[in-house]
C-alpha cells in the first residue's frame, strides 16, 4: 500500500513523462476544492443564498468566460461584504480570484473573465463582515472548438 | 508597459455608486500548458490589481492563472470627493503596471 | 441588381449553384452565444480593445499620420474593399500594410495592431471587393479553391460552410465562414489573429496544405470570401470563440 504522496509523486512524474493526467484527477480536483474553501471559510457553515453568479450555462469557448457575481447587502460599516472568492471545480486548481471589498464599495458586484476548462461547477462564495459565508454555484457546459490547431500561426 | 484600459466616469454626484472597468494586456499564462516538445511552460500571470482613491485602497483583487488573457476587472466604489483613483497591477516575474483616473464629484 | 446577376452568372457559369442565397447570409457573430457577442460590442473593455489602442499609438510613431492624416478620415471605407489589386498585384490589407512599415512581421503584433486599427475605421460598412476584368481571374482561383476537395479527409470548404452550416461540428455550429470582422480576437488564441491564420487553422483541421501567410492561394481564397460576403457590414476587430 503505497502512501498517498507516493501516489501523488507518481501521478505527477507520469504527468511531466506522458502528459496524461492520474486516473483520479477527479478525485484529486475535488479534494483540493474542498481545501481552497476550507482555506476561506475554515468551520463555518456555507449557506446558499445572497450571491447572483452571473456565468452562461453554455460557454462557447472555455479560454475567456465572462461572469459577474452580485451579494445582497446594505454595504454599511456595520454590514457589508468583506470579500467574493471565486472557485470552480474541474481546472487544474480551483481559485479564480478573490475580490476584497469593503463599505466603500457602495454596491457588492464584480466581473471578469475566466478559464473554465471542463464541463463542472463555478462557485461563489461571499465572506461577510460578521463572519457569515453566503454561495451560489452554477454547472456550465463547455464546448470544445471542432478543430484544435495547437497555437499554429 | 503594458497597454492597460481604465473607464472611470469623469463626473459624479456625491454618494453614488460607480462602475470601474478595468483591462490590462498580459497573457496570463497559467503554468499548465506544454511546449511542442513537452515542456512545462511555467506560469506568468498578474497576481494583484489594486486601486485606491485619494490614496485610500478601495479595492483589491488576487488573480489566479483561470483567470483568462488580458483580464478584464470590474468593480464599483462610492463617489465620495474629488481626486485621483489610482491602479496598480503587479505579477510575476517583477510584472507591474499603473494608470491614473481623475473623477469630479459634485 | 437582376442584371447584374445575370452579367456575372454569363462570366462564371454554373456560379449560382451551391453558393448561400444572399438573403440567407449570416454573420459569424449570429451563431455566437450572448456573451461572447456582448464581448465583441463592449468598446471600453471587450478583448480586441488593446490592439486598437496599440494601433492607434502604432500609427502616430510611425509616422503613418505624415501623409494619411487622421485614420478615421483617411482609412474610412479601405478595410471594406480589400484584397485589392495594388499595382497590378492582388493584395490584403495586410500586405498592404507590411511595405509601408519596413520589418513588421506576418502575424506580428505591431502589424496586427495596425491593421486592426485601420480595418476598425471601416467598422459598418458594406463589404465591397472590386470585382471586375481585373480581378476575375483570381476571384475564380479564390471559389475554385473553396470548392474543390482537399487534403486527407478529401473535404472541400464548400461542403461545411456552404452546403452545412448551422449544423454541429463536435458541439460547435458550423458558422458561413464569412470574414466579416478581420483582424479578430479568436478566443481560442487568446489573441488578435489575421484571416490567413485562421485559414491555416482550418487547412490543419482538414489536413490539407498549409500555404503560407502571403501566398497567392491564400489571398485569392480571401478575396472569394469576401466577395461571397459582399454587402455584409464589417464588424472589424470582431470577437469569435
Amino acid at each position: 500500500m503505497i502512501s498517498r504522496r507516493t501516489f501523488l509523486l507518481l501521478g505527477v512524474a507520469a504527468s511531466a513523462a506522458h502528459a496524461q493526467l492520474p486516473p483520479n484527477i477527479q478525485e484529486i480536483r475535488k479534494k483540493a476544492l474542498d481545501e481552497a474553501i476550507r482555506k476561506v471559510v475554515g468551520n463555518a457553515q456555507v449557506r446558499q443564498g445572497k450571491v447572483k453568479l452571473d456565468i452562461p450555462p453554455l460557454i462557447d469557448n472555455g479560454n475567456a468566460v465572462p461572469l459577474a457575481v452580485e451579494v445582497e447587502s446594505p454595504m454599511t460599516e456595520a454590514d457589508h461584504v468583506k470579500a467574493i472568492h471565486i472557485f470552480t471545480e474541474r481546472n487544474p486548481q480551483p481559485y479564480v480570484v478573490t475580490a476584497h471589498l469593503g463599505p466603500r464599495a457602495g454596491r457588492a458586484r464584480i466581473a471578469t473573465r475566466a478559464r473554465i476548462g471542463d464541463t463542472g461547477t463555478v462557485m461563489a462564495i461571499a465572506q461577510m463582515s460578521d463572519g457569515s459565508f453566503w454561495s451560489d454555484s452554477v454547472r456550465v457546459i463547455v464546448t470544445l472548438s471542432a478543430c484544435l490547431e495547437e497555437g499554429l500561426i | 508597459m503594458a497597454r492597460v484600459v481604465v473607464n472611470v466616469p469623469a463626473q459624479a454626484k456625491r454618494g453614488e455608486v460607480i462602475e470601474i472597468r478595468t483591462l490590462a494586456g498580459h497573457p496570463m499564462e497559467t503554468g499548465f500548458r506544454r511546449t511542442q516538445l513537452g515542456e512545462l511552460i511555467p506560469r506568468d500571470i498578474i497576481r494583484t490589481l489594486i486601486c485606491t482613491y485619494n490614496g485610500a485602497e478601495i479595492f483589491r483583487a488576487e488573480l489566479h492563472p483561470a483567470i483568462a488573457a488580458n483580464p478584464l476587472i470590474s468593480f464599483t466604489t462610492v463617489a465620495t470627493e474629488s481626486g485621483t483613483l489610482e491602479f496598480r497591477w503587479t505579477g510575476d516575474n517583477g510584472f507591474s503596471a499603473t494608470q491614473s483616473a481623475a473623477i469630479k464629484v459634485v | 441588381m437582376k442584371r447584374f446577376a445575370v452579367v456575372i452568372g454569363l462570366l462564371f457559369p454554373g456560379f449560382l449553384l451551391a453558393e448561400i442565397p444572399l438573403a440567407e447570409r449570416r454573420s459569424g457573430y449570429e451563431f455566437m452565444s450572448r456573451e461572447t457577442r456582448a464581448m465583441q460590442d463592449d468598446e471600453i473593455t471587450g478583448p480586441a480593445v488593446l490592439a486598437l489602442l496599440d494601433g492607434e499609438a502604432l500609427w502616430g510613431k510611425l509616422g503613418c499620420a505624415g501623409c494619411h492624416g487622421d485614420a478615421k478620415a483617411s482609412m474610412k471605407g479601405v478595410a471594406a474593399r480589400y484584397p485589392a489589386l495594388v499595382d497590378g498585384k492582388l493584395v490584403n490589407l495586410e500586405q498592404r500594410i507590411r511595405p509601408k512599415a519596413p520589418a513588421l512581421a506576418y502575424e506580428s503584433r505591431e502589424l496586427l495592431a495596425l491593421t486592426a486599427y485601420v480595418a476598425r475605421q471601416s467598422r459598418g460598412m458594406p463589404i465591397s471587393v472590386a470585382v471586375d476584368e481585373k480581378t476575375k481571374s483570381s476571384l475564380e482561383a479564390g471559389r475554385g479553391f473553396f470548392e474543390k476537395r482537399q487534403g486527407q479527409l478529401n473535404l472541400a470548404c464548400a461542403q461545411c460552410h456552404d452546403d452545412n452550416w448551422g449544423k454541429k461540428l463536435s458541439g460547435n455550429t458550423i458558422p458561413q465562414a464569412h470574414p466579416t470582422g478581420y483582424p479578430l480576437y479568436r478566443l481560442e488564441w487568446q489573441t488578435v489573429g489575421s484571416l490567413t491564420r485562421r485559414l491555416r487553422n482550418c487547412l490543419t483541421g482538414m489536413r490539407a496544405e498549409l500555404y503560407p501567410h502571403g501566398a497567392p492561394e491564400l489571398v485569392e481564397l480571401e478575396l472569394y470570401l469576401m466577395w461571397r460576403a459582399r454587402g455584409m457590414p464589417l464588424e472589424s476587430p470582431a470577437v469569435r470563440p
